[in-house]
């Protein structure tokens, strides 16, 4: 197996919340970028990266375009565009919604996907939408990793469920081992590198 | 958006892209993969085909479904006023630099459909600078531009226009600017007067005049490095010393060989100002 290189999350309703318990357990020596997709209002003068960046000792950014990948950075998808990840880098698109949605879940996953085939794990949070039970399928399908929030504790379950039907998922975790299971499966798939394991 | 799980074979896709800058001289190849293969994926829905080969065999015989591919590639979404913020800077900021000119002239680079241009004359109207101003706006793609010239829009969007356009430090009311029907709003043929609509392609056609402002907000997010960095350099080939430039939100000069030419005019937007 290739080693992990990039993480991308999605969620929806409940999210906020969410996201911060999972940033809280990551450092800034964690090795790899991380792109997500929060559902969120039209309005480009919302908090989000604020409310996160206070709870997390990695870097949070709202995506630019062309922004280069970094480990231990956390890209925001912007209100009102589309986030897709190039190898290396960030794009933005301005295309419809997808799924009544922009930024679209579906439409991340889909591009880390096609960009980085099995280096790829995806995170399905919270939500009360069916957005990134797509993507999370296109993920499994190119070989990379799928871990659900747990829907009976999830705020809203619709979303976890819908994306543990679309596929064969790897995890099925409380939000609270999220982070660490993050930690240990980019140790797991390194140590495969190095010959270790 | 329908079944689009089906992956692209990148070759097909290589070889497509090729034809067609043989056959019709529109170049592609070096747009953002990413947005390019949902875009294709998108097309091949539309035209009820399920593979390259015969989008490829029908782009190539039939130039109308040339024309729908561009159309298809080219992700026309725009709006009026789209980040009022934007204009409230540039009314505050550039309108007194511009000002100091006695004619002023202005490219709107990949217009769409027009909105933002038309936002741009309201904006010079109510400055009192639009009767020596003249807008160039400029698309690849055909059938946008002609829309943009007819200056219709859908009458149910301009509830979300107006309200951007007063947090735009509107000075009227947008429905003075323009005639309603049951269905759509034509703006008003004196906003029109100095906008000069053409077809004009950022990645093979040369700069066709010096301006003092231009725009090209959220285009070159579907171009790869390489093209963004071509053309940044033609839009600054196309700048007088100490005009503006215009980008999307979300874009920047970052990482690109003209940055140290320019300062950003205000921190919160991406207005930036050539200094040599
Ligand atoms: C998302 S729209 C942006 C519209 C508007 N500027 C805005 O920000 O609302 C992108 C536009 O770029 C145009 N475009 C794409 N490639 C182009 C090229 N090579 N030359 C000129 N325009 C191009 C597309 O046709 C499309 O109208």
């Amino acid at each position: 197996m290739n080693p992990l290189r990039v993480i991308v999350v999605g969620a929806s309703m409940g999210g906020l919340n969410a996201l911060e318990t999972i940033l809280s357990g990551l450092t800034a020596e964690f090795p790899l970028p991380i792109a997500i997709v929060q559902h969120r209002s039209k309005s480009p003068r919302d908090m989000l990266a604020v409310l996160l960046q206070d709870h997390t000792s990695l870097t949070v950014r709202e995506a630019e375009d062309k922004d280069p990948l970094k480990p231990a950075h956390v890209y925001l998808a912007p209100a009102d565009y589309h986030l897709l990840l190039e190898p290396g880098q960030c794009t933005l698109s301005l295309e419809p919604p997808v799924n009544y949605a922009r930024p679209s879940i579906d439409v991340l996953f889909e591009s880390a996907a096609e960009s980085y085939g099995e280096g790829v794990m995806a995170v399905v949070l919270t939500g009360n939408s069916a957005d990134g039970a797509r993507g999370a399928a296109r993920v499994k399908a190119m070989g990379g990793i799928v871990l659900v929030q747990d829907p009976h504790h999830s705020e809203s379950s619709k979303m976890p469920m819908a994306a543990i039907a679309s596929s064969k998922i790897d995890y099925i975790l409380k939000l609270e081992e999220i982070a660490s299971i993050m930690i240990d499966s980019c140790r797991l798939r390194e140590g495969n590198k190095n010959g270790e394991r | 958006m329908g079944d689009r799980t089906e992956q692209l074979n990148d070759d097909q896709l290589r070889k497509l892209l090729e034809q067609i800058v043989q056959r019709y001289g529109f170049d592609f190849r070096n747009y953002a993969p990413a947005s390019m293969r949902r875009r294709v994926l998108a097309i091949l829905q539309q035209e009820k085909l399920d593979n390259l080969p015969d989008l490829q065999a029908r782009v190539l015989a039939d130039p109308s479904a040339f024309q729908r591919f561009v159309h298809g590639i080219s992700v026309s979404v725009t709006s009026m006023f789209r980040d009022p913020t934007f204009y409230l800077a540039f009314r505050r900021n550039v309108m007194p630099l511009l000002a100091t000119y006695p004619f002023i002239r202005i490219w709107n680079a990949g217009c769409s459909t027009g909105e933002e241009v038309y936002s741009m004359a309201i904006l010079l109207h109510e400055e009192g600078l639009y009767e020596r101003s003249r807008i160039y706006a400029t698309d690849l793609d055909a059938l946008s531009v002609e829309r943009a010239r007819q200056g219709i829009f859908p009458l149910g969007r301009m509830k979300e226009y107006s309200a951007n356009y007063l947090n735009a430090g509107g000075k009227d009311s947008l429905s003075h600017y323009y005639t309603a029907d049951r269905e759509n709003a034509l703006f008003r043929q004196y906003l029109m007067k100095n906008i000069v609509f053409a077809q004009h392609n950022l990645v093979c056609d040369s700069s066709f005049n010096e301006f003092h402002v231009v725009l090209c907000r959220n285009v070159m997010i579907y171009f790869n490095n390489t093209l963004r960095e071509h053309v940044l350099s033609l839009l600054h080939d196309s700048l007088t010393t100490f005009g503006i430039l215009c980008l999307g939100a979300k874009e920047s000069l970052r990482f690109s060989g003209i940055e140290s030419c320019y300062v950003q005019l205000i921190e919160t937007e991406k207005i930036y100002r050539r200094m040599i």
